[in-house]
């Protein structure tokens, strides 16, 4: 069954046609790249999956927006709930002013969960996971914000990993690091999609090629191209994607 | 036609000399106007500041004696004014910056604040005197002149808390809303600690522009010459910028209190000065203090 679906997707910042009919359906525990020039709509697109767009004013949506069957805008919908399925990672990396741990705590505490042994247990685990628990282990009481960049965003995955999401939305997630750090991140998200289903919004041809199982391509607000990656990127159907992947424009 | 790089480069230095120096001027002015107003004050003041000045009750129709009272009345009024301001200016702040969303609701709310924080002290003299004095019954009292002081203070601790708590980055808020938490607990969990040391810094300046109003205490606490404590919210007080106000132009020898006058005005702007180097301290503490917990 597929993961996340989107059917007739129409959305609008005020009158401005953001999103134009994109239908796509996402398999479980495969990594999908959204690639396209800036204003194209994927950032716009990824953010549908966690009603993220919902903060802001004057947007609308139509067709539908379906996770593990559910169209998650219907009404009824607990969008905290709803939350708690996916995890996100920003462009720039975004601990919260609080220690280490307690970064990565926080999904648990504000779901209502207070057993100190659960919560430091999945801490540590979750630390592990992203490959960040031998570098913090002694200072895990430490501001979050003495890392280095590259920690801190393996922190800000851990982070969204903690609440043990199905989904990992990522939004450009090493744009702002450095090549060793960005290799890390790389490595990571190769191993979260034995457990996860992954979709990254990225600018870099290379990574999109280099992480992902499916790469979609969007151009004003339009989805061109659809596929598996290495199809993508060898031999594209259309035109414009092929421009777009060998740099012509973009 | 060829360009005539040596002309372009002396205009450019020209016009950069001509804008450093009317800079330069400007701000030489500002301090200058700054020190002479301080280096007056202080001169005419310092005399009769010392020990009996500030822990002493007026005397011999205010020409003799120290201030005592009006330092006390003020630091009340100070006090019982931001116990009203802060939690409400606070969560109002809160309340337009992290739930109101954008629209005609909002704008209204914020034409408002501003309108408030641009309307003359005195009118809210008169409004405090109306209200609070006579239409609740509080008289001339602490309460009546904290309430009316707090009203003042109240558009300026709405307008620099909305300024801090929009300072702070929505991805912030972003990724704790996509952790499942509700609003409230990004505000209190993430927004709040972010913001709170431009908060403070805001609420400390507030205090600072509340210590020296005159108008609004004048109809309602403001005790002409009172040389006793005050024992309760209901008593009348002295204040130091309405006892400067008296001794200048209303008290009994106006000569003779003169020095006075000058030491009450060195105190207020003392303890303008502390506030706001306390201010500085505060958020340099809690910022760091952010970054650690």
């Amino acid at each position: 069954m597929n993961k996340l679906e989107s059917k007739q997707v129409n959305f609008y910042y005020g009158s401005s046609h953001a999103l134009k009919d994109i239908n796509l359906a996402i398999e479980a525990n495969t990594v999908t790249a959204l690639i396209g020039p800036s204003g194209c709509g994927k950032s716009t697109y990824l953010r549908l999956f966690n009603r993220m767009n919902d903060l802001i004013s004057d947007t609308r949506l139509t067709g539908e927006v379906i996770i593990d069957g559910v169209n998650i805008y219907k009404k009824g919908i607990n969008v905290d709930n709803l939350r708690k399925m996916t995890g996100m990672v920003f462009q720039k990396p975004n601990p919260f002013p609080k220690s280490i741990f307690e970064n990565v705590a926080y999904g648990l505490r504000v779901n209502g969960i207070t057993d100190k042994k659960f919560i430091e247990e999945r801490v540590e685990t979750t630390i592990k996971q992203v490959v960040l628990w031998d570098e913090v282990k002694d200072k895990l009481k430490k501001s979050a914000f003495e890392l280095s960049g590259g920690q801190q965003q393996r922190l800000c995955i851990a982070r969204a990993m903690a609440i043990q999401p199905s989904v990992i939305l990522m939004d450009e997630p090493t744009s702002a690091l450095d090549p060793i750090s960005t290799s890390k991140v790389e490595e990571l998200i190769h191993e979260l999609k034995t457990k996860y289903t992954i979709v990254i919004v990225t600018h870099n041809m290379q990574q999109a090629a280099r992480v992902s199982d499916h790469t979609a391509f969007f151009y004003l607000g339009e989805l061109v191209e659809y596929g598996v990656t290495k199809q993508i990127f060898t031999n594209p159907n259309v035109e414009r994607t092929q421009n777009y992947i060998t740099g012509r424009f973009g | 036609m060829a360009i005539d790089e040596n002309k372009i480069t002396r205009s450019k230095k020209r016009n950069q000399s001509i804008a450093f120096c009317v800079f330069a001027v400007i701000g030489f002015l500002i301090v200058a106007i700054l020190v002479t107003v301080l280096s007056f004050i202080v001169i005419k003041g310092i005399g009769v500041i010392n020990w009996d000045f500030i822990t002493k009750m007026p005397e011999d129709g205010m020409t003799k004696g120290g201030i005592y009272p009006a330092i006390i009345g003020t630091l009340c009024l100070v006090g019982g004014s931001m116990i009203f301001a802060f939690p409400i200016g606070v969560m109002a702040a809160i309340c337009m910056n992290e739930y109101v969303k954008d629209g005609i609701l909002k704008k209204i709310i914020k034409q408002m604040t501003n309108n408030l924080s641009g309307v003359p002290s005195i009118v809210f003299g008169l409004f405090g005197m109306a209200l609070f004095v006579n239409k609740l019954g509080f008289g001339d009292s602490i309460l009546a002149g904290s309430l009316t002081l707090g009203l003042l203070a109240l558009p300026v601790v709405i307008r620099t808390t909305e300024e801090a708590l929009k300072a702070v980055d929505d991805t912030f808020r972003h990724a704790s809303l996509g952790l499942g938490a509700t609003t409230w607990q990004t505000t209190r969990n993430v927004v709040l600690p972010i913001a709170f040391p431009n908060i403070i810094t805001g609420l400390i300046l507030s205090v600072g522009r509340v210590s020296g109003e005159t108008a609004p205490i004048l109809f309602t606490v403001a005790a002409y010459f009172l040389p006793k404590l005050p024992t309760s919210i209901f008593d009348q007080a002295m204040a130091l910028p309405y006892h400067l106000y008296v001794l200048s132009t209303s008290g009994t020898n106006i000569e003779e209190s003169r020095p006075i006058a000058y030491g009450t005005a060195l105190v207020l702007i003392i303890i303008v000065l502390l506030t706001n180097i306390l201010a500085n301290i505060l958020r340099k503490y809690f910022s760091k203090k952010v970054k650690m917990n």
